[in-house]
């Protein structure tokens, strides 16, 4: 072949290493949640499930959880409107100004979330607290549909493009009014789009954190604000432990299910 | 012109318009809430940021005070601490993107030049799924990773960097790795596999064909890369917070102002600095035609 085989072993090897770099770490944080010590002493003394019971308990961390799930209910349901309406107008219309909008969709996941989160910060004290709007979690809400718009979007307007205008056409020339066509063309080939942008929005938005500290109230905390809130208490390093377990499988298994309902690269975050 | 009025005087043109003006009109209605979401709520709240730099806080109350000035911007720019703070974060940025590069090339080189297309497929999704793992937990787990009584310590008897500016960056090149490996495989995905042949035919070894071939193809790529790893480290406190010991970084700044001291105008005014250097490095990265490949 064209590469020589001692570089295609050498690449080997490091796509190797790469891969346990990727994995080593994560793979430490579940099995730490069924550590039996209560430090991060490695090895772990034994494996029990303890802690899951403990954190199951856990009137915090259960609220937190709540909190976080409702959250990124919310922001994937505005997101699902918004997305949705600004992928059909990019797809289906031509008007001035259009390539600016997949960027003004980008901008707020491209920005860092420190300059996302202060800015709405600002923008929450001018504009919503002379409405009697605090900070909670409707600000939460606002703040994660923002950034979570884009995965929607980026769905939807691919599966757009790739169905074209005909199918539609010919639902109009069969007869069907616009809303028929809608509901018995567009949305039966949109379906499995909206599936995996919701439940990469809701992936995202779940484990969140920058611009939630922003936009949040110290009353209410979602899962990564508590779990960064409690990180640097030993007292509850188990019960941490244990909520960082399911974070990670709560964040990767969206990922997985919306790589099956969308093959057109579902998983990108960009 | 002429075709539109020959239409109308059949009575046709009529409808036509009125189909015109209702495409406009559905339009307007499918814009109409993401637009108002995004430019009002977002760009809004972006002009609300740097117009707050130029505001002041009383030094009583602790409250905002609505008088325009440009102390803020002059603190942030003279402060020697700041400067110290914005050159350390940079460097950290250029460092972590360097690493992840390092890292990334090898990595993309074989998902797409020598595994198999199924064995390749399977890859991207192993090297993206670890993205959507929570950023937090991530961080959480290399503080687990070096802790002093922690696996590295114990593998390594002792001999770990421990919390500080090395585990920064570590963690950092840890948490950003996806974001370099995916633009670098689309990258090689464009080198035609012919060039390597080729390459070789002249007479060109391994290493030759990479530094004279490869390279200089796939560094767009490389380079849109970088967007996101040079992005994401100036924006990062979080991380930093979590396994850098007493390191600040910029973002650490700006949480304290705003947060622990309270002074949003001042944090507003600190926050214009990785917005600043962001847009530049965009500037930078647009020569390479890196944008194109994002």
């Amino acid at each position: 072949m064209d590469l020589s085989p001692r570089l295609r072993w050498t690449l080997r090897i490091l796509m190797v290493l790469g891969l346990g770099f990727l994995y080593v770490p994560l793979i430490l944080v579940v099995l730490n949640a069924f550590n039996r010590s209560r430090t991060f002493s490695f090895p772990p003394s034994g494996l029990t499930l303890r802690w899951w019971h403990a954190a199951a308990q856990s009137d915090a961390a259960r609220t937190a959880l709540w909190t976080s799930v409702k959250a990124g209910l919310g922001a994937t349901a505005i997101a699902l409107v918004l997305g949705t309406m600004a992928a059909f107008a990019v797809q289906r219309y031509h008007f001035f100004g259009r390539t600016t909008i997949s960027f003004l969709v980008i901008l707020p996941i491209a920005l860092p979330g420190i300059v996302t989160g202060i800015a709405l910060n600002a923008a929450f004290r001018t504009a919503l607290d002379p409405l009697g709007i605090g900070f909670g979690l409707t600000t939460v809400i606002i703040g994660h549909a923002t950034f979570c718009i884009v995965l929607v979007y980026n769905n939807v307007q691919a599966r757009l493009r790739r169905m074209g205008g005909s199918l539609e056409e010919a639902s109009a020339d069969l007869g069907a009014t616009g809303f028929q066509t809608f509901r018995l063309v567009t949305f039966p080939v949109l379906r499995g789009a909206l599936v995996a942008g919701a439940l990469l929005a809701f992936g995202l938005s779940f484990d969140e954190i920058v611009v939630t500290t922003f936009t949040s109230s110290p009353s209410v905390q979602t899962l990564p604000l508590w779990i960064f809130g409690n990180l640097f208490r030993p007292t509850q390093a188990p019960v941490v432990n244990v909520a960082a377990a399911v974070l990670i499988v709560v964040a990767v298994l969206p990922v997985w299910l919306a790589q099956r309902l969308a093959d057109d690269s579902a998983t990108s975050r960009f | 012109m002429a075709a539109d009025q020959g239409l109308t005087q059949n009575g046709r043109g009529a409808v036509s318009a009125f189909f015109a003006t209702k495409r406009k009109t559905r339009l307007g209605l499918l814009l109409s809430a993401p637009m108002l979401w995004l430019v009002v709520a977002y760009l809004g709240s972006l002009v609300v940021l740097l117009v707050s730099a130029l505001w002041t806080t009383d030094t009583f109350t602790g409250n905002v005070v609505h008088t325009y000035t440009t102390d803020n911007l002059h603190t942030v720019f003279t402060e020697s601490l700041y400067r110290t703070v914005a050159f350390r974060t940079i460097l950290v940025a250029l460092l972590v993107t360097v690493i992840d590069a390092v890292i990334a090339f090898p990595m993309a080189f074989y998902m797409s030049k020598v595994a198999s297309r199924r064995t390749s497929r399977i890859l991207v999704v192993a090297v993206l799924t670890p993205l959507w793992a929570s950023y937090l937990v991530k961080a959480y787990a290399w503080r687990t990773l070096l802790a002093p009584d922690g696996p590295l310590s114990w593998v390594t008897n002792g001999h770990t960097p421990g919390y500080g500016l090395t585990a920064t960056v570590i963690t950092l090149a840890y948490l950003w790795l996806p974001y370099m490996v995916i633009p670098i495989y689309a990258g090689f995905e464009r080198v035609p596999r012919s060039l390597f042949e080729a390459s070789s035919d002249l007479g060109a070894g391994s290493g030759r064909t990479i530094r004279s071939v490869i390279l200089p193809m796939v560094f767009p790529a490389i380079a849109a890369g970088s967007i996101f790893t040079f992005s994401l480290t100036l924006g990062d406190y979080i991380a930093v917070g979590i396994v850098g010991g007493k390191t600040q970084m910029l973002a650490n700044v700006i949480y304290g102002q705003l947060v622990t001291a309270n002074n949003q105008p001042l944090a507003a005014a600190l926050s214009i600095i990785p917005l600043i250097a962001i847009v530049l490095y965009l500037l930078l990265m647009r020569r390479t035609g890196a944008l194109e490949n994002v």
